[in-house]
C-alpha cells in the first residue's frame, strides 16, 4: 500500500483479514473518492459492492482492534487485582463458615484461613468429609489469591513503573482498577485520586451529610497510615499529588523517574516533622 | 417545525407522546413503534439540535463522517436516515457497543480511531462527505473540527456539539463557547449556533460550512 492508496488496495474483496489489517494500520494524509477508485481498480463492480465490502472489513478490523485494546496490559491488571480481592474476601467468608461448622465436631477447631489450611492438610476423618472438603476449597481460594497477588506484583511495574514504585504494586493496581484503567487514572485530578475508593463517603459529603473524606484506598499507603491523624489530610494530599503525576508519566511516556520517590519522601518527612514540633512545645 | 427534519426522521407518537424517530433496529432498548425507534434528544446532541429546530441542512441520504460515535446511540439514528456513515470512536469499551449497532446497518462503518488524527482513517473515509457530525468529549474540539475539514465537501455541513466542560471545567461556558467559535471561524462559516441546555447542560450546538 502506498500513501495514495485506499484500504482496499491490500487485497481482493474476499481477503477480509488483509483488508481489515489495512483499515487498522493504514495511513494517508488526504481522503480521496475511494468508492470510485475501488470500482475503477476492479475491486468492486459498483459502489454498492464497495460499501458492502467496507462494511464487512470495518466490522472485522474494529472488532479486532477493540479486542486488542481490551486485552492490553492495564486491563489485565484490573481484572487480576479485582479477582485477587474477590478470592481473598471469599476465602475469609468461607473460613468463618468453616470455623462455625468445624467447631461442632472438633474441640480443637481454630479460625480463619490458617485453620482451613491445617484441616485441609489432615487425613479426612470418616463422617467429616464435607467439612474437610470445604477446608480444601478455602485453602485453594487463598492459594489463588496469593498467586494473583504474585502476578500483580510482577506485572504492575511493567505497566506502571512510577506508580508501582511510589504506591507499591498492589495499591498501584487497585488505583488503576478503581479509575477503570491507566489512561483514566492519568486523566484524574489529584483530588480525585486522593478519594478513589471512598466514593460512599464522598457522595455523602456532596449531599451535605458528612465531612469531606481525606483519603480513599491510599489510606493503605505507609506515608498516610504512618502519619498522625491531625496531619493525615496533608499526607494524603501529598501522596495523591505524586501518584497523579506518576500515573500521567506512566501513561504518556512510560519512563521510570526515581526522583519522584525522593520528592515524596522529603515532603512526607516535612509533614511528619510537625508532630515533633508540637510535641516539643507543649504536650499535655 | 417538521420542514427542518431530514427525510427518514419523523415526529411520531411513541409511548403516548410525540417524539423524534427513525426506522431501524433498536440499539439500547429505546421505545419503538413498529419499525420506528424513538430518538431521545437527552441522549443525543444531534437529536437535541433537531428537537430545537436548528437548521442542520440534512435532507436524508447524505454521506456522513461521525466523530465521537461512542456506543452508537446517535450514529445509529444517523445511519437510519443518511447514506454511508463513517463512525469514528476512540475508546474501546463503547466501540464494542458501536459494533452491535453497526452489524445490522450495512452502511454504518465503525472505526476505532482517534478523531484528532485524521491521517489514520483518511485511507478509509472518502473525500467530499456531505456532513461531519462531531461530538467528542476532548479538549481542542475546534481543532478536531478544523483537522477533519479535509473530508468535507465545499458545500457540506459541520454539525458540532461543543461541550464546555471538556475544554475547561473551571471557565464560564459562555467564555469557552466564544473562544471555540472564534477558532472554528478560521476554517468555517458559522450559520447557526444555539445552546442545548434544555437537553444537555453546558453544550453549544453549531451548524457551519467550510470557508
Amino acid at each position: 500500500m502506498t500513501d495514495t492508496d485506499g484500504w482496499f488496495a491490500a487485497g481482493d474483496p474476499d481477503d477480509v483479514d488483509a483488508l481489515a489489517a489495512a483499515i487498522g494500520d493504514g495511513e494517508t494524509d488526504e481522503p480521496r473518492d475511494w468508492p470510485e477508485r475501488a470500482v475503477d481498480a476492479g475491486f468492486a463492480a459498483d459502489e454498492a459492492g464497495y460499501y458492502d465490502a467496507l462494511h464487512e472489513a470495518s466490522l472485522v478490523a474494529t472488532r479486532a482492534a477493540v479486542e486488542a485494546r481490551e486485552r492490553a496490559d492495564d486491563r489485565q491488571l484490573v481484572h487480576a487485582v479485582r479477582a485477587m480481592d474477590d478470592c481473598r474476601r471469599t476465602a475469609n467468608e468461607l473460613a468463618e463458615r468453616l470455623a462455625e461448622w468445624a467447631g461442632t465436631v472438633d474441640p480443637e477447631a481454630g479460625t480463619g484461613v490458617e485453620y482451613a489450611r491445617e484441616l485441609a492438610a489432615r487425613e479426612p476423618e470418616p463422617g467429616l468429609e464435607r467439612v474437610h472438603s470445604l477446608a480444601a476449597r478455602v485453602a485453594a481460594l487463598a492459594d489463588e489469591a496469593d498467586d494473583l497477588r504474585a502476578f500483580v506484583e510482577r506485572r504492575t511495574p511493567a505497566v506502571a513503573p512510577n506508580l508501582a514504585a511510589l504506591a507499591g504494586p498492589v495499591l498501584a493496581a487497585r488505583l488503576v482498577s478503581l479509575a477503570g484503567g491507566l489512561e483514566s487514572l492519568a486523566k484524574q485530578p489529584s483530588g480525585t485520586v486522593q478519594v478513589l475508593g471512598a466514593e460512599d463517603a464522598l457522595f455523602a459529603h456532596l449531599r451535605g451529610h458528612a465531612p469531606s473524606p481525606k483519603h480513599g484506598i491510599i489510606y493503605t499507603h505507609d506515608a498516610v497510615r504512618g502519619t498522625r491523624p491531625e496531619d493525615r489530610g496533608s499526607a494524603a494530599r501529598a501522596v495523591a499529588g505524586k501518584l497523579a503525576i506518576a500515573a500521567r508519566i506512566d501513561h504518556y511516556s512510560g519512563d521510570y523517574r526515581p526522583e519522584l520517590e525522593a520528592e515524596l519522601a522529603e515532603r512526607i518527612e516535612t509533614i511528619q516533622a510537625r508532630a515533633d514540633d508540637t510535641g516539643g512545645e507543649g504536650g499535655e | 417545525m417538521n420542514d427542518v427534519l431530514p427525510a427518514g426522521v419523523e415526529r411520531r407518537e411513541i409511548d403516548g407522546r410525540e417524539r423524534l424517530a427513525t426506522r431501524g433496529d433498536p440499539v439500547y432498548g429505546e421505545p419503538t413503534d413498529g419499525e420506528w425507534r424513538a430518538w431521545d434528544p437527552r441522549r443525543s446532541k444531534l437529536g437535541a439540535m433537531f428537537e430545537l429546530g436548528m437548521e442542520t441542512g440534512l435532507e436524508g441520504g447524505e454521506t456522513v463522517l461521525y466523530l465521537g460515535a461512542a456506543s452508537g446511540t446517535t450514529a445509529s439514528h444517523v445511519a437510519d436516515f443518511a447514506g454511508p456513515t463513517y463512525a469514528v470512536e476512540f475508546a474501546a469499551r463503547p466501540a464494542r457497543d458501536l459494533l452491535s449497532a453497526a452489524e445490522p446497518r450495512p452502511r454504518l462503518f465503525p472505526l476505532l480511531k482517534d478523531a484528532r488524527k485524521p491521517e489514520t482513517y483518511a485511507h478509509v473515509v472518502e473525500a467530499d462527505v456531505d456532513a461531519v457530525v462531531q461530538d467528542v468529549a476532548t479538549r481542542g474540539q475546534a481543532r478536531v473540527a478544523l483537522e477533519n475539514r479535509r473530508f468535507l465537501a465545499d458545500d457540506g455541513r459541520l454539525l458540532v456539539a461543543i461541550k464546555a466542560r471538556s475544554e475547561d471545567v473551571t471557565r464560564d461556558p459562555a467564555a469557552v463557547f466564544a473562544a471555540v467559535r472564534e477558532e472554528l471561524e478560521t476554517g468555517y462559516e458559522i450559520l447557526e449556533s444555539r445552546r442545548l441546555d434544555e437537553y444537555h447542560a453546558d453544550h453549544l450546538g453549531v451548524v457551519a460550512r467550510p470557508r
